[in-house]
């Protein structure tokens, strides 16, 4: 009986004292996501023109997103950071951690993006684009209104598996004095020395935000559903 | 090189169109003249060039390799692979002005059949909403599906979206239509519900372009057939005629094939 009470009653005393530590984290949380949020609009962007430019019949625009698919696929998000923020002021461009975070992470997500829908794309058969060609609309009618939102409704779970990568990749900004998530766990370790609690603490709250994206994800592709 | 357009000009005029897949030659020179009012029918093996013949007429997917397409007496300037802003919007004319439907009906599935048949309307002849709706009511309760407006086309029947695709061709008032198998991809049953929407539409005097294995079809409706064999155009002639007594020995050997298999189901479904 008095040991059950003695335990509880640490337990109590424990979750008090991580308590104090909550509004922090949630700050450090909503920086993360702020950045997840700008990171994802960027590179849905990219990739939208990336695939719309690689599936072009114009060798002057097929080539450019080759090369930029080629070049982010290919080399480390990381050293892709540190060419925006520590390379780019030595050119005379000096961009806030946080801006250059979001222009690299977003450019590095946005070759996964073009590839996602340029997959989209090649599902959707060619006689939806003809029979919208065959009425007399133009490419951007046809690919506005007749493909993309049917391209849409198949990437959603790909777009997905993209955005819980790209908002776990914010923790890469931890190593350009972004003080997200990740790297306000680890100044607290710092002066706390407690990396097993805070550590654990920063994973659930990042197992919390992947959670919540993808419901949203799984209630939007629901939404969309409707006409099959 | 370009030529007048004059009240004599036929409504489409195809002169030696040429089109090859890689080192496969599919059309080897195909001429032909459509008249308004005329409904021709085009048949041959599968494989002959028929279907590349409709579409090139679009110009859809494809432009010919070489010879001249005109269309109400003015030249189609399209130029093999590379398309100018100019010769793009000049296509999208031309398009707009001739109606296609294909084998797969190729409704657009994210729409409702009522979304399908006024887009072009809106988006390429700019109509007023209210007008394209209203129009686009009316033609769907012409072929009976005034009650589907609202549904998604994967909620229709085979033969039902075929008829959506048909109308949403002709909300565009289209001075000619393509027809590109539309048949063949139908459950038996439901060919002869698409069958008689174009009988109707030929005898409102609609200029049709039709590439059929229908022969039932060809007979009764078309005023006259084209027989394409490997590329080229054997013979053609009324169809009265050409069916019943062709002249070319290729001719008599694909209607025997043809009419051994389907004589039956095509001749019912009229």
């Amino acid at each position: 009986m008095n040991e059950t009470s003695d335990l509880s009653e640490r337990i109590l005393a424990y979750l008090q004292w991580l308590s104090a530590y909550l509004p922090g984290f949630a700050h450090a949380c909503l920086i993360a996501l702020q950045i997840a949020f700008a990171t994802i609009l960027l590179s849905w962007l990219c990739g939208l023109v990336g695939a719309l430019a690689k599936t072009s019949s114009y060798r002057l625009l097929r080539w450019p997103a080759e090369f930029y698919i080629w070049f982010m696929r290919g080399t480390p998000t990381l050293i892709q950071i540190f060419i925006v923020y520590f390379g780019l002021p030595q050119m005379g461009m000096r961009l806030s951690p946080f801006v250059a975070g979001v222009i690299a992470l977003g450019l590095s997500s946005g070759a996964y993006v073009a590839e996602i829908v340029r997959a989209g794309l090649k599902a959707i058969p060619r006689g939806q684009f003809e029979s919208a060609q065959a009425l007399g609309m133009s490419y951007s009618q046809t690919m506005r209104d007749i493909i993309l939102p049917q391209v849409t409704r198949i990437i959603v779970p790909a777009l997905t598996n993209e955005a819980i990568n790209t908002l776990k990749n914010t923790s890469l900004l931890s190593t350009i004095t972004v003080v997200e998530l990740t790297l306000y766990t680890q100044t607290l370790i710092a002066a706390t020395f407690k990396p097993f609690d805070f550590y654990i603490v920063a994973a659930l709250l990042y197992l919390l935000m992947t959670t919540l994206l993808s419901w949203f994800a799984n209630w939007f592709e629901k939404r969309n559903a409707f006409y099959h | 090189m370009q030529q007048q357009p004059s009240t004599h000009a036929p409504l489409l005029d195809l002169h030696q169109l040429r089109k090859s897949f890689g080192s496969h030659e599919v059309l080897k020179g195909v001429s032909l003249q459509v008249t308004a009012g005329e409904v021709i029918a085009i048949i041959g093996a599968s494989g002959s060039g028929k279907s590349t013949s409709a579409a090139l007429c679009e110009s859809v997917g494809n432009v010919p390799d070489s010879g001249t397409l005109q269309f109400q007496g003015k030249a189609v300037d399209y130029h093999p692979r590379r398309l100018s802003w100019r010769r793009a919007a000049q296509l999208r004319n031309l398009r707009s002005q001739i109606g296609m439907v294909f084998q797969n009906y190729n409704l657009w599935p994210h729409k409702t059949v009522l979304e399908n048949v006024i887009e072009a309307p809106l988006k390429v002849k700019h109509q007023p909403r209210a007008h394209a709706l209203e129009r686009g009511k009316e033609l769907l309760a012409s072929i009976g599906l005034a009650d589907k407006q609202n549904s998604y086309p994967s909620r229709l029947s085979g033969g039902q979206q075929q008829r959506v695709a048909i109308v949403r061709a002709l909300a565009m008032e289209p001075k000619l239509m393509l027809f590109d198998e539309v048949t063949s991809a139908l459950d038996p049953e439901l060919v002869g519900e698409v069958l008689d929407l174009m009988r109707a539409l030929a005898e409102r005097g609609m200029t049709m372009l039709v590439v059929t294995h229908e022969i039932g079809f060809a007979r009764h409706v078309s005023t006259r057939t084209v027989f394409i064999d490997q590329g080229e155009i054997a013979e053609q002639g009324p169809s009265g005629q050409l069916l019943s007594a062709p002249a070319n020995e290729r001719t008599r050997q694909f209607l025997r094939r043809v009419l051994h298999n389907n004589t039956a189901s095509s001749d019912l479904a009229l």
